[in-house]
């Protein structure tokens, strides 16, 4: 059969089945673990307003920055006590959900 | 005046109102591969049986200057028809007037057919192309949707309503559609999205285009939105009169019976379709082909969640609704996409008196972080919900591999299947031989010289015992063991005998399936 070589194996329950993979299921996503000291955008929009620079030590639930969506202002806070990272936008720029804004250690 | 006089306006004022949008519009409709709102209707419906409502009906918008403009039949058009000789009750939208805008008189004329429909007990064909809200009417645009969209959730499983998106549908107006029990669009016409690129763009900087966005292959492939996918507006009025044939007007009638046929038992052949390594893919359709009159199957989104297989055929002349997983696609596995679309579809049958067949060959369900996370849990519960609720006569046939959970979902004697046939290559077991082996001989396995040989031993020693259909037989839960060639006279027999069954469930307002 020439059809053969087109099959993809998915395993489940520790055995191989040979068959056709869906277009949603080629395109997952793979799984990535939430860190602690990512700040990230919870909604797509644009960064309004910085309060920190890289270097700056900063408290647990200090505003970092003013992040508008919806023509709403939404203020991202640090999720711990510790000193910026990394800075990785800057005001003005239009973020992505999820994107990675801030990194505090 | 005299007759005649006054006949001859208002043969004047028809034409006028009969015009939409002037020539220039409508050059530009047609430019654009469309087929105008009153060219859809009679392409549609059975010839000469259009008679239309509200032609004269005006818009009522007084603010922005509004009040100056005139709207032929405030850019909508109404009425009754039939459909193979089954009464409808229609609207169009007319993109040539205002972009087919919503505004307060053309929500009323729809809704007002909306009423008649259901009063009538007729089928709703709404006919989508619409720019959305008319923003110089304000709230009572708004209002006019919320008025549809109430109708639609009333007349919801009473009458079948199906929608067909032949241009642009943005915003709130995707949310009748959604209401309703098909969704048909066609190649580079059809655009749903509530939000459109120009918003997204603003908002997120990223460009996409209103094809990518929520074009037809989009809704028939990714989202699930649309049932019915086609090439052209002519293919597609085909397509919802092929599927008038198989359903019923009303929640109160059965779906006109036809004359029996045979499959073409020469091309399906239920012996050789299916390969006896329970590990190897086929195409269920192929079954499904050579159980079906003339080997006629109608797939319903076909292009979405491919895993399962749906769809209407006719057995013995009765239209029959098909469940099927689809070892083509993910091994036929349930996931979160082919739970939602299986218990949609049961739930269609149900409320319409189309018997169910099921067909089963799944491993069970997909592992993975992303489906868990996408609430497998949620979502699969609606297939057991919907095959548990329904009451329409209920027929499974296990043709292969029916292992775990996947067993008892796929309208096992469990969730009151009135008939369950297994084929003698049916493995219903309570998971895979190679997993079960793996944990209930894990001990000996480890322990042995050649684990590897070992394993394979007692992999083969757990199929013998148990990977076949005559456990579960033994406890009653599979009515009858059957050749594959038998399969068609067990299921004609089935649905004959169950034309007259009754349940009684629990007194309830409704019940609150995992929505």
């Amino acid at each position: 059969m020439s059809e053969k070589q087109k099959f993809d194996i998915v395993v489940i329950g520790d055995a191989e089945y040979r068959t056709l993979l869906t277009d949603k299921y080629k395109n997952r996503s793979p799984y990535v673990r939430p860190k602690a000291s990512d700040v990230t955008a919870f909604i797509p929009g644009t960064i309004r307003e910085m309060f920190v620079k890289e270097g700056d030590k900063v408290e647990k639930g200090q505003i970092l920055l003013i992040l508008e969506a919806m023509k709403m202002n939404n203020r991202l806070v640090a999720p711990l006590t510790g000193v910026v990272k990394q800075l990785l936008v800057k005001t003005g720029d239009i973020v992505s959900k999820n994107q990675l804004l801030v990194v505090v250690k | 005046m005299s007759l005649r006089s006054k006949t001859n306006e208002l043969r004047k004022r028809m034409k006028s109102a009969a015009s939409g949008g002037g020539d220039k519009a409508i050059e530009k409709q047609t430019a654009m591969g469309k087929l105008t709102a009153r060219e859809r209707i009679v392409a549609l419906l059975d010839e000469d049986s259009f008679q239309e409502y509200d032609l004269f009906v005006e818009h009522a918008a007084k603010d922005f200057d509004m009040a100056n403009k005139y709207l032929a039949g405030d850019g909508v058009l109404t009425g009754t028809g039939t459909i193979n000789g089954y009464p409808v009750c229609i609207y169009a939208q007319d993109f040539t007037v205002a972009g087919g805008s919503l505004g307060y008189m053309h929500a009323r004329k729809i809704v007002k057919i909306m009423d008649h429909a259901l009063k009538l007990r007729v089928p709703l064909i709404g006919i989508n192309d619409s720019g959305g809200a008319r923003i110089q009417e304000g709230v009572n645009s708004l209002a006019g949707y919320g008025e549809i969209f109430y109708r639609n959730t009333l007349a919801s499983g009473v009458i079948p309503q199906i929608s067909v998106i032949l241009g642009p549908c943005a915003g709130g107006a995707v949310y009748s559609p959604a209401l309703t029990d098909f969704v048909f669009v066609v190649d580079k016409i059809s655009k749903m999205f509530i939000t459109g690129p120009e918003v997204i763009k603003s908002v997120l900087g990223e460009e996409i285009s209103m094809e990518d966005l929520g074009g037809a292959r989009v809704h028939a492939s990714l989202t699930g939105n649309a049932h019915f996918y086609a090439e052209s507006e002519n293919e597609c009025f085909a397509q919802i009169k092929t599927l008038f044939t198989y359903i019923p007007w009303n929640n109160g009638k059965k779906a006109e019976p036809f004359q029996p046929k045979q499959p073409k038992s020469r091309t399906f052949k239920l012996g050789s379709i299916i390969p006896s390594d329970s590990k190897e893919p086929y195409d269920v359709r192929d079954v499904i082909k050579a159980l079906a009159d003339e080997s006629d199957f109608f797939e319903i989104q076909a292009m979405w969640a491919q895993n399962i297989t749906i769809g209407f055929a006719r057995v013995n002349g009765e239209t029959v609704g098909i469940v099927a997983n689809q070892p083509m696609y993910l091994a036929g596995v349930l996931d979160v996409d082919s739970s939602d679309k299986a218990a949609r579809f049961i739930r269609y049958c149900d409320s319409f008196n189309i018997p169910l067949l099921t067909l089963v060959d799944l491993p069970g369900y997909l592992p993975g972080i992303d489906q868990e996370h996408a609430g497998v849990i949620r979502h699969g519960a609606k297939l057991l919900y919907a095959y548990s609720e329904a009451t329409v006569p209920k027929i499974t046939v296990i043709l292969r591999k029916a292992y775990g959970g996947g067993y008892i979902a796929m309208c096992s004697n469990h969730l009151r299947a009135d008939f369950v046939f297994a084929w003698p290559t049916a493995e219903i077991a309570v998971m895979g031989p190679e997993g079960a082996a793996n944990i209930i001989f894990r001990k000996e396995i480890k322990e042995a010289a050649d684990p590897e040989k070992m394993r394979l031993e007692k992999v083969e020693e757990y199929k013998q015992k148990f990977a076949n259909p005559y456990v579960a037989a033994a406890y009653g839960y599979i009515d009858a063991v059957i050749e594959p060639r038998e399969t068609r006279k067990f299921i004609v027999h089935s649905l004959a005998i169950s034309k007259n069954k009754e349940v009684r469930v629990p007194n309830k307002k409704h019940g609150i399936p995992p929505f």
